[in-house]
């Protein structure tokens, strides 16, 4: 069970500053997800904790212990990288065996390391294989396979499944959940742009953007009280409506924000009037986009497929409770009471 | 939208059309190689046609016009004298000709393997970030930019027996009692140029093997300190495999160069026994000594002979590329 913990962490390239004053705090056997743009910093917290970048200023501890300068393969870390990063010359038992050769292991312990990742992994009839004779998601398996052996105590994953089709990305996104409960023991980092993943993963979700920590919490509070504007557009698929102009000034913020699934939709009255534009039926749900004369363009999640033709016109009616009201720099200003 | 066009190709007429189009590209094809196929031929199929058949007849360099096919007399005949004495001529029987070819394959041999290991070492401390990288990778590369033959002509100066600066060094430093006749001596003639032809090629190789280790996915190396490897382990179970790709068609590209040395030998030490190359010897005969038919069956050697150790050396790699399961 391995804490991790940064303290006032920064990281600058020469003059730019990518991470400012990063303080974070895992617990053991946590799954954390970093989730922001690119260029927010995530992969490079990534890999300041891997210890492949050097911390320009702050402390990193892990289990207590502080890592700032000791070399990445003595922190006890495994990284599983977006590329993968397999030796291609090597087969993948050779690909597997080679760190654990240069931890010095008995051949013996090598041998039942790598079976039991295999196994798990089901990989095993691929042992012999060179990696270019494996499709991507078998070489994903692999790099997995690779860093469980070391046994590390905190697991990196750096965008592990940007490189697969969509199918494949669902099904590896389960394994490793699945991986998760079984390596209980493990603290897991992984980094993603994608917030599905994030959502689905993370015990704790860290926000980041533009090289700040937006805000850290569990998927659902990310959800439902996000910190500011940006968590509040980057959680939640489709994005959240982000409504200006008199509307927002009608409850003394900037903008107006509420979620395609917090807007009822009626035929005959509701608050704002509008028109159907354009609708994307994705059979468990439709998203209709209404032209409003007061609040401009609004999605709107309808249950099923419910049938609804473009050019209708129609009322739609947020949810009151679930607005979130920003101000103009981003900050959430006090819940909004009634529309 | 729905409804499907009328007017919707059947099948046959398809294949037709694809197998048209195909013929099309193939023959466009044809027409854009032809200039080259041409020209090849004209400067280089027909001239080694012609050294072939000039390889077996009496040609001389003022006859070329009159000569007459004598069948293999200019590679292996036996005179016999009548008086149950006799003896073998021609070129397979000449060990002048047989003492070129090792100097040949012995400058090859050891040229390309300093160079290699030089470059490599270059190529390595190239491919690190420092202040100034640019400045060095540019000046490594200046040997190589100098032609041949004024380089040649600068190192023959600088090893001269009496006024060459490399003497007076040597002897200022101690490490000579005399003034060594480098070029002129038998024992340092090869040496000589063999130093000379590695100072000049090895920024070729510095370059090629420098261009195969940037081709290395960064990440391989990240892995690998993620996995505490140490330079030397990481270098020949990584690094090395990696770029064994680059560094062998480096090494072909090196040894066909080398195999035909020419230049650096004739300006450097001619006329020596001690460093008389194949290129030489086939230009001796051809102009020299206007044997020009002798000359031609050389050079025809000499084209097999490097075809034979190419081949052979891409035939090697290859099965070792492929054949690498262990």
């Amino acid at each position: 069970m391995a804490s991790v913990e940064l303290k006032n962490v920064c990281k600058s390239f020469g003059s730019v500053e990518v991470l400012r004053d990063v303080n974070l705090s895992l617990e053991g056997g946590e799954f954390v997800v970093f989730v922001g743009p690119s260029g927010c910093g995530k992969s490079t917290l990534l890999r300041l904790i891997a210890g492949l970048e050097d911390i320009t200023d702050g402390e990193l501890m892990i289990d207590g212990e502080r890592m700032n300068d000791v070399l990445p393969a003595k922190r006890g870390i495994s990284m599983v990288f977006q590329s993968y990063a397999l030796y291609p010359h090597m087969t993948v038992f050779e690909n597997m065996a080679f760190g654990l050769e240069q931890a010095k292991l008995s051949p013996d312990e090598i041998k039942a390391r790598i079976a039991q990742a295999a196994d798990m992994l089901q990989i095993s009839e691929y042992m012999e294989r060179k990696p270019r004779q494996l499709s991507g998601g078998q070489r994903q398996r692999v790099a997995i396979g690779r860093a469980i052996t070391r046994q590390p105590r905190v697991f990196l994953f750096d965008e592990p499944l940007s490189n697969l089709d969509a199918a494949l990305r669902v099904d590896t996104r389960l394994e490793i959940a699945a991986l998760h409960k079984r390596l209980a023991d493990t603290t897991m980092i992984y980094v993603t742009h994608d917030q599905v993943e994030a959502m689905t993963l993370a015990d704790r979700i860290v926000v980041l953007n533009a090289g700040n920590v937006e805000q850290v919490g569990t998927p659902l509070e990310l959800y439902a009280n996000p910190a500011s504007q940006f968590v509040a557009g980057f959680i939640g698929s489709p994005r959240m409506n982000f409504i200006g102009g008199e509307v927002a000034a009608g409850h003394g913020a900037a903008t107006f924000g509420i979620r395609p699934e917090h807007v009822d939709l009626s035929r005959d009255k509701g608050l704002w009037k509008g028109t159907v534009r354009l609708t994307e039926a994705l059979g468990s749900d439709t998203f209709a986009h209404v032209d409003t004369e007061t609040a401009g363009m609004v999605n709107v999640r309808l249950a099923g497929a419910e049938r609804i033709g473009e050019g209708e016109t129609v009322f739609l009616t947020p949810q009151t409770e679930a607005v979130h009201l920003f101000d103009d720099a981003g900050w959430p200003v006090r819940k909004a009471k009634a529309a | 939208m729905s409804a499907i066009p009328e007017t919707s190709m059947p099948t046959a007429p398809v294949t037709a059309r694809t197998s048209r189009l195909s013929r099309e590209r193939i023959r466009s094809a044809w027409l854009f190689l032809a200039p080259m196929l041409i020209v090849l031929a004209g400067v280089a199929l027909y001239p080694l046609y012609r050294t072939i058949w000039f390889s077996f007849t009496d040609a001389s360099l003022d006859l070329l016009g009159e000569a007459r096919f004598i069948g293999w007399r200019n590679y292996l005949e036996y005179v016999d004298y009548g008086n149950g004495d006799g003896e073998w001529f021609g070129l397979l029987a000449d060990p002048r000709w047989w003492r070129s070819v090792w100097n040949t394959v012995w400058f090859a041999l050891v040229s390309v393997s300093l160079e290699t290991a030089f470059g490599l070492v270059i190529a390595l401390v190239l491919h690190k970030k420092f202040p100034g990288r640019v400045w060095v990778q540019a000046a490594v590369l200046i040997p190589w930019a100098i032609p041949t033959i004024v380089s040649a002509r600068m190192w023959a100066w600088m090893l001269h027996d009496q006024f060459g600066i490399v003497n007076d060094m040597l002897q200022r430093l101690g490490l000579i009692d005399a003034p060594v006749a480098w070029t002129a001596s038998p024992e340092t003639a090869m040496i000589a140029v063999i130093m000379v032809d590695v100072w000049k090629t090895t920024p070729f190789m510095a370059l090629l093997i420098l261009a195969g280790l940037q081709m290395v996915p960064k990440d391989m190396y990240e892995a690998a300190r993620l996995d505490g490897v140490p330079p030397i382990r990481l270098f020949r179970k990584v690094t090395l495999p990696l770029i064994m790709p680059a560094l062998l068609v480096a090494i072909v590209f090196r040894a066909l160069d080398a195999l035909r040395v020419f230049d650096i030998v004739y300006v450097m030490t001619p006329n020596t026994d001690a460093t008389r190359t194949m290129s030489v010897y086939a230009r001796e005969n051809l102009f020299d000594f206007d044997r020009f038919a002798y000359g031609s069956a050389a050079s025809t050697l000499l084209f097999f002979i490097i075809a034979l150790i190419t081949i052979g050396f891409i035939y090697a790699t290859r099965m070792n590329l492929e054949g690498d399961e262990r």
